[in-house]
């Protein structure tokens, strides 16, 4: 990075970053709440580009990561009396990296559409596993667990309010963007890029490139199940819904939307499309979805690299 | 543990009955995917809109038959306008976005469905009523109407590509696309014809499902995922591929649930399809070629 | 350098053509012509844009600057099936039949268009069949079943079944025995003595030479030099120039 991009860069997160942290301030709750959605469902977002805009592997199968990091959450709430913060996000991103380590295992054997397919039927393996086994996860209802409170349990434990959670799950995203913008633009990051370009280049030149794809799931499935445990979090409630393919195949829509290899366009583009339901939900009411869809296959068609895609070369300086 | 033999005789049945619908909806997909190279995500939307085209027609003129041709003939023509309005744009564009697209495209289609049908499932009737004795059971002869109908329109289809001229200019098309317009088959409308001919089966086997099950909004979602399955377990494009998958498969389905429920049972369908992946990734039915 | 005039009236003219692969610029502003029923050489070395240029004809390729006229009619970009609608057929260099279809469902490729009455098909077909006895024999079987020889007279076949103005012919007695490239060497003469026009690559000079009316030398995806083909023979020093190593 030259100097003088290095400081446009820092000034301009410093200041979208000041913004988000005022904002719960400044909002109404309900707005309020929506944006600390907002920032999860970016942050989802940003670890399925790792995979899609960095090592060009098309993934349905976040809504598994997503969910199973809810679900894992869930477990350490429900099981683990006092509710312990660190343990929730501890067994939330065990459970995603477990599915993400099997995922990386096909990743390796599968290409193009077959991995992409695949990847769709892991979702729906767990999604059908979780509805019917019942007794354990809850089935249909889900299950409902209260929210830990932030700090050393048995030492000192202050009770999250919606503006402290806000601030959490900021830092928590904001944190992932910076690490993962590290790797993206490491030599790590380099060699996936090229992966995207040309496999068999990068193949050819020496490179390992299952190693790398393997490594790729892993970091993709790491901070998919992250931002499930911020859900998990911050709504208090886990649902088979959330493993559904749908979520991932909304996922992807941010993606495109916002500009896929960008790390930051997938979460502009969740913001965008979570807007633009809640806005057209109020006019369309029940059939809002309509709209969306169109102005979405309009998107693919006339904008294809997506809201943020002009800005791609330069925030990946 | 005694085997139920006669349940599976009827499960067999039932399995083939089912197994059929499928090859017909997976039949027009692997067409698509063959011909087209796109994943349409949106075929399971089709077959749903054939069956509410099915529960309409039928509902103002009584007859099955006129609301089979009728469903088939409106999805195959949207097919066509879909495919012209946001397909033929994506010609030579990343893979991903015809997948976007017709994701895109399913999505509207169900919510278009919600809000003119509304959340509450409707019914087919069954075209014919009577009853054969199997084993134990009363099983219903529309059951088998269904099954040969389905074989019927595959079988048609398969007849009219071997000989018809336009069968030549898709099976050209398919093998090599740019020679085929080197001889003047205006291949674009080639492509067109075929996602209409494959949303036509889709629309064909909603109306033929609708009797088995309610119809509902939802209804495609279910079946694009089997589908798939059925279409990757067949090898991409192998239509004989696929209908063999597609019987496969529901048998193996069918079978399951004599033991656990049927919720569960679609679990087979994705150990299937992992399988085959890891072991035979052309497709199961599809010989290795050297 | 002013081109010799064909001694017939241009059917196809090529205009400064600039064609690309992707990002690769393989045409420089190529520029030749060919007039009707007149048998044109195109020859240089692997590499040149010999073939890139038969396809930037029949619209394979995307071309930016340039033009391509057909009858007098400017045709650049028009789509590849209308071209071969309106008489321009190409016989690729990889021959390119269609494997699975059998060999009268290749020729039917090139029958089944409009305005052909079902008599017109049969005399079509019954002429190919009596120049070609081995597709005659064969012509059930699919066409992946052939020989390379059988295959480029099938590919060839196909095209006439299109009743072209002009054949645009890549490479065709690439990998064929003597035997075989001398029976293209008569294909060629049928052709000509039908009216059709023909665009020829070959790497076989001294076929090119004998085959053709005139010649195109081409290097670095620009036609360099043309002549009357009587005019040279395999030791003329233009030949060295163009085509040795």
């Amino acid at each position: 990075m030259t100097r003088h991009h290095s400081t446009v860069f820092w000034s301009g997160f410093a200041l979208i970053l000041a913004l988000l942290i005022a904002a719960p301030l400044i909002l109404p709750p309900f707005w309020g709440r929506f944006l600390t959605e907002i920032l999860i469902w970016g942050l989802l977002a940003m670890s399925s580009d790792i995979l899609i805009g960095y090592t060009g592997m098309v993934s349905f199968g976040h809504s598994a990561f997503f969910g199973l990091g809810i679900y894992g959450t869930a477990a350490a709430l429900l099981l683990v009396d006092p509710p312990n913060l660190f343990l929730a996000i501890l067994f939330g991103l065990v459970a995603s990296g477990l599915v993400a380590a099997v995922v990386a295992y096909f990743s390796t054997r599968l290409q193009d559409i077959y991995f992409a397919i695949t990847t769709l039927i892991f979702s729906q393996i767990f999604y059908v596993v979780i509805f019917t086994w019942t007794s354990v996860t809850g089935g249909e209802n889900g299950l409902a667990f209260t929210r830990p409170g932030l700090g050393i349990p048995g030492l000192y434990v202050v009770r999250f309010t919606p503006e402290m959670m806000h601030w959490f799950v900021l830092a928590v995203v904001a944190g992932s963007y910076l690490l993962l913008r590290r790797i993206t633009q490491s030599p790590f990051g380099t060699v996936l890029q090229s992966i995207r370009e040309n496999e068999a280049r990068t193949r050819a030149i020496g490179y390992h490139v299952e190693h790398y794809k393997v490594v790729s799931v892993m970091i993709s499935g790491l901070f998919a199940g992250l931002a499930g445990v911020l859900y998990a979090l911050q709504n208090q409630f886990a649902a088979p819904d959330f493993v559904f393919f749908l979520v991932s195949g909304e996922t992807v829509i941010f993606n495109v939307m916002g500009g896929i290899g960008t790390l930051v366009g997938p979460i502009v583009g969740a913001g965008f499309v979570l807007l633009l339901r809640e806005a057209l939900s109020r006019f369309f009411t029940e059939y809002y979805l309509i709209p969306v869809g169109i102005i979405f296959i309009a998107m693919v068609i006339f904008l294809p690299q997506g809201l943020l895609g002009f800005m791609r070369r330069w925030l990946n300086r | 543990m005694t085997i139920p033999w006669d349940l599976i005789a009827i499960q067999t049945v039932n399995g083939i009955v089912t197994g059929m619908i499928l090859a017909l909806v997976a039949s027009g997909l692997t067409l698509i995917f063959g011909i087209l190279d796109v994943v349409n995500f949106a075929h399971g939307e089709l077959f749903m809109l054939g069956a509410y085209i099915g529960v309409l027609v039928l509902a103002t003129t009584g007859s099955f038959s006129l609301a089979l041709v009728a469903a088939t003939i409106i999805v195959a023509l949207l097919g066509a306008a879909l495919q012209i309005v946001t397909l033929r744009p994506l010609v030579g564009r990343d893979p991903l976005t015809t997948i976007l697209a017709t994701f895109g495209i399913s999505l509207v289609l169900q919510n278009y469905a919600l809000w003119q049908f509304g959340p509450v499932a409707r019914k087919i009737q069954e075209p014919i009523t009577g009853h054969f004795t199997l084993f134990y059971l009363d099983y219903p002869w529309y059951r088998v109407m269904i099954a040969l109908l389905s074989a019927a329109i595959i079988g048609g289809f398969w007849l009219f590509l071997k000989y018809g001229k336009y069968g030549i200019w898709i099976r050209a098309t398919t093998q090599d696309r740019v020679m085929a317009e080197a001889m003047g088959i205006p291949v674009p409308w080639v492509h067109t014809a075929v996602f209409a001919i494959g949303a036509g089966m889709a629309a064909a086997s909603g109306v033929l499902f609708g009797p088995l099950a309610g119809v509902d909004h939802a209804m495609g979602l279910a079946w694009v995922l089997k589908a798939f399955i059925v279409v990757v377990v067949g090898g991409m494009g192998n239509l004989g591929g696929s209908i063999a998958a597609a019987i496969f498969i529901s048998l193996l389905e069918a079978y399951a649930s004599i033991w656990v429920s049927p919720s569960q049972a679609v679990i087979v369908s994705f150990v299937v399809l992992i399988l085959t992946l890891l072991f035979r990734p052309t497709g199961l039915f599809v010989p290795i070629s050297k | 350098m002013s081109p010799p005039e064909p001694f017939v009236e241009p059917l196809v003219e090529v205009e400064n053509l600039h064609a690309y692969y992707g990002k690769s610029h393989i045409l420089h502003g190529v520029s030749l012509s060919v007039g009707k029923g007149e048998v044109v050489g195109l020859l240089g070395r692997n590499g040149v844009g010999k073939s890139t240029t038969l396809k930037s004809i029949i619209g394979l390729v995307a071309t930016r600057q340039g033009r391509v006229l057909f009858g007098g009619r400017v045709v650049t970009g028009m789509p590849t099936h209308k071209l071969a609608r309106i008489g321009i057929a190409y016989v690729p260099e990889d021959r390119r039949i269609f494997r699975l279809l059998t060999i009268t469902e290749n020729l039917r490729t090139g029958l089944d268009r409009n305005g052909v009455s079902e008599s017109r098909r049969r005399q079509l077909l019954d002429r190919v069949y009596t120049y070609f006895p081995v597709l005659a024999e064969r012509r059930n079987q699919p066409g992946g079943t052939l020989s390379g020889g059988e295959q480029q007279m099938l590919a060839i076949a196909r095209a006439m079944m299109l009743e072209p103005k002009i054949i645009l012919l890549d490479e065709p007695t690439e990998g064929l025995m003597p035997r075989m490239v001398s029976q293209i060497r008569q294909i060629i003469d049928v052709l000509h003595r039908d009216g059709v026009a023909i665009l020829l690559v070959e790497q076989n000079v001294p076929l090119t030479l004998e085959a053709s009316h005139r010649v195109y030398f081409m290097e670095k995806g620009e036609v360099r030099h043309h002549a009357v083909a009587s005019e040279l023979d395999v030791n003329n020093p233009v030949i060295h120039q163009f085509l040795g190593v």
